[in-house]
């Protein structure tokens, strides 16, 4: 780029004085509240879910003032509503970087919205807390994921279906989008590995709620396990349907990895009991943390019913991993904010989590769920510590050989 | 095969489910109920709320749900629909926009809300409504398992179809409705009240509706915008059967909702709805007024 001299002078003049100029506003109010973004779908068919997640953000943020804030100062949480369309979501990303400075924002709950958003956060600077499990096959600097990917979900599960539940035929079955096709793809693998066969791997459009031929092809199948990444108020036809065609759970149990006491409680538990969900958090978890987390989640919202999960739960730990990584750092900027968060440990609600100090997504402990009866879950199987996050694990990636790291993604072994 | 054809049978009851209230207040009244959707809602949450707060069972729900929506569907003809005969397009707008109100009315829980007042069965989260254990799983039937909630689904649309035959060609109501249908102007020049034919037709349209959703939320999830597709689906079989032709309506819900089954257990559901779709625009292309259609009006 060729500058002449009076544009060097007004790019110059304009480039230092916004430097100078927040320089000074926080200098002239010290005490001011320091600003951060939720931005979740309030309105729109995703808003079910979202608003959930916005109130998991909001509690620890109400906690965490009430201890003092961070660094000294308040946080004030900016809301803003993504209206269940990415294209929205965009659009009010850049807002809140833009026009409100904000250089932390928690947010986004499906994979379309949170990549509508990304190449704001990367091009602007400003920092990402995503706390959905997502399907991985992202590395970006300016995220922080604290939910979990594939192989926190799967790599346990699947071996464990085959030794100790004995299932050797799997039927795969999900919503048709691109979470459910990457699980299905990190499945496949895993199934092979362990000795094991899949006979079907097929697809219902998202949102659709007509099960009746999906499951009675399970039931001609010959398959003894289901695995299901379906999403979504689907989930609850599925199941509904999946007794009502006369499958027991108990002969060709449902295993998912997105069902959650949210939908449990939506279908009613007797259709669910006997199934599988593998998942770093269970409301059951019997801990002194989780049972106060769930009562003051409970007052927060002020719903004595309210059911808590893995999302949501997330997506309350990360504004205190957030908090730590600002305090270290003692600077409110992206680069402090990446630079402080890098193996950042954190005793939530269900265990220890840790930021991955190569990738930015969360060391969680794996563990597998029973559905009984009255819709809570037994957990029947558990990591004994939280496990390295490979969101490149459908592309071969390892501990020892990490595509992923703190310099970005290695192109090159993706393409090996 | 004989599942195949049950599943098929079974899809095709619930379109019929859905379409039989609006070919009545459509194929009667020329009104396009953007609303109609959101009457099967309110028959859902109906089932819902009576089953938390009456501790009433579903088939209990059934009536209740047919008197709520009709009530409701009675005053949205008195308020609205009334003033807006004969004008296609804002009928439709007027009906989306009743449509909408009623999505955010059980949102917001009626506004109570906003005063801190939460009322268990209402809001926007997910709902469930308990089937009694008669109705789930299967039961044997000439050594084939047979789906006891999808056979319950098929009678109950049986039931529902006979009952407005019944009315429309049995009772002297029902011959004021078909003589309205075939020219309004001619029906009233005869002495009939159209006026009230028409208020009691929309009123009955919509209990149909919420009997719809009664028997929706026994399988599928209950939530405020439920019945946005569904409406689609309604419309689709409508316009396929025939404005105006009850057995039209019968015919088409049968034939897509098989032609869904079999499309679906060879290929995938995915397919099998774009297939749908595809002989849906065929039957309009071929035969624009439906299969079944009435000259006159």
């Amino acid at each position: 780029m060729v500058f002449n001299r009076r544009e060097f002078l007004k790019t110059a003049a304009t480039a230092s004085a916004a430097l100078a100029l927040p320089a000074l506003s926080s200098r002239a109010f010290a005490a001011d509240p320091i600003k951060v973004g939720a931005l979740y779908s309030q309105t729109g068919g995703l808003s079910v879910a979202e608003k959930l997640l916005a109130n998991g953000v909001m509690m620890a943020v109400a906690e965490i003032n009430a201890g003092g804030g961070v660094l000294g100062r308040p946080v004030e949480v900016v809301v803003e509503d993504g209206a269940s369309d990415p294209k929205t979501f965009s659009e009010k990303a850049s807002k809140l970087i833009l026009k409100d400075k904000i250089s932390t924002v928690f947010g986004c709950h499906t994979s379309a919205s949170r990549k509508a958003v990304l190449p704001i956060f990367e091009r602007r600077g400003a920092m990402l807390f995503y706390q959905t499990h997502y399907e991985g096959f992202e590395c970006s600097r300016n995220v922080v994921y604290s939910g979990a990917v594939p192989n926190q979900q799967l790599s346990n599960y699947i071996p464990w279906i085959v030794q100790k539940l004995g299932k050797k035929k799997f039927f795969i079955v999900g919503s048709n989008y691109v979470y459910p096709r990457e699980m299905a793809k990190v499945s496949k693998k895993l199934i092979e590995a362990a000795g094991a066969t899949w006979v079907a791997d097929e697809y219902l459009e998202l949102g659709h709620s007509e099960w009746a031929v999906m499951v009675s092809k399970i039931k001609e199948s010959g398959a003894d396990v289901v695995l299901s990444n379906v999403v979504g108020d689907s989930i609850i036809a599925f199941y509904r349907e999946f007794k009502n065609q006369g499958l027991s759970q108990e002969v060709l149990p449902i295993c998912a990895t997105v069902t959650s006491e949210i939908e449990i409680a939506a279908m009613g538990a007797e259709y669910a009991a006997g199934s599988y969900t593998s998942f770093p958090y269970f409301m059951s978890i019997d801990t002194p943390a989780n049972k106060s987390f769930i009562d003051r989640f409970r007052t927060f919202v002020n719903d004595p019913k309210a059911v808590t999960y893995h999302s949501l739960e997330a997506a309350y730990f990360q504004v205190f991993l957030w908090k730590q990584a600002v305090e270290k750092a003692g600077d409110l900027s992206a680069e402090a904010i990446r630079a402080g968060i890098r193996g950042q440990t954190y005793e939530a609600p269900g265990g220890k989590v840790t930021t991955d100090p190569d990738n930015l997504h969360c060391w969680l402990t794996p563990r597998i769920g029973q559905w009984q009866a009255d819709g809570q879950s037994k957990v029947v199987n558990a990591y004994p510590a939280p496990i390295k996050p490979l969101p490149y694990s459908a592309y071969g990636e390892t501990e020892s050989n990490l595509f992923c790291t703190s310099n970005g993604l290695d192109a090159a072994k993706l393409k090996g | 095969m004989l599942d195949i054809l049950f599943i098929g049978l079974s899809l095709g009851s619930i379109l019929l489910l859905v379409a039989l209230g609006l070919a009545i207040t459509y194929g009667a009244m020329g009104v396009i109920n953007m609303a109609h959707g959101e009457m099967v809602m309110i028959g859902a949450y109906v089932a819902v709320l009576s089953g938390i707060w009456l501790r009433a069972s579903l088939l209990l729900a059934i009536p209740l749900a047919f008197i709520v929506t009709a009530l409701l569907g009675l005053l949205i003809e008195r308020v609205v629909v009334r003033r807006l005969y004969g004008r296609l397009l804002d009928t439709l707008l007027a009906t989306w926009g009743i449509a909408i109100l009623l999505q955010q009315a059980v949102r917001l829980e009626f506004g109570l809300s906003f005063l801190g007042i939460h009322v268990e069965g209402l809001g926007a989260g997910l709902q469930n409504v308990a089937v009694p254990s008669y109705l789930q799983g299967t039961f044997r039937l000439a050594s084939a398992d047979i789906n006891a909630y999808r056979t319950f689904i098929i009678v109950i649309t049986a039931v529902l179809t006979l009952a407005t035959w019944f009315i429309l060609y049995r009772t002297a109501a029902g011959m004021q409705v078909r003589a309205i249908i075939r020219n309004p102007k001619m029906a009233a020049a005869c002495g009939i009240d159209v006026k009230r034919i028409n208020a009691m037709t929309f009123a009955f349209g919509s209990g149909l509706a919420g009997v719809a959703g009664v028997m929706m939320s026994g399988f599928k999830t209950v939530f405020p915008d439920m019945g946005t597709t569904m409406v689609v689906d309604g419309f689709m079989v409508v316009v396929t059967g025939g404005v105006g032709s009850l057995f039209g309506t019968i015919l088409s819900s049968g034939l897509l909702g098989e032609i869904n089954a079999l499309v679906a257990i060879g290929t995938n559901d995915i397919l099998a709805r774009a297939v749908v779709f595809g002989v849906v625009i065929l039957v309009i292309l071929v035969k624009p007024s439906g299969l079944f259609s009435f000259k006159g009006r």
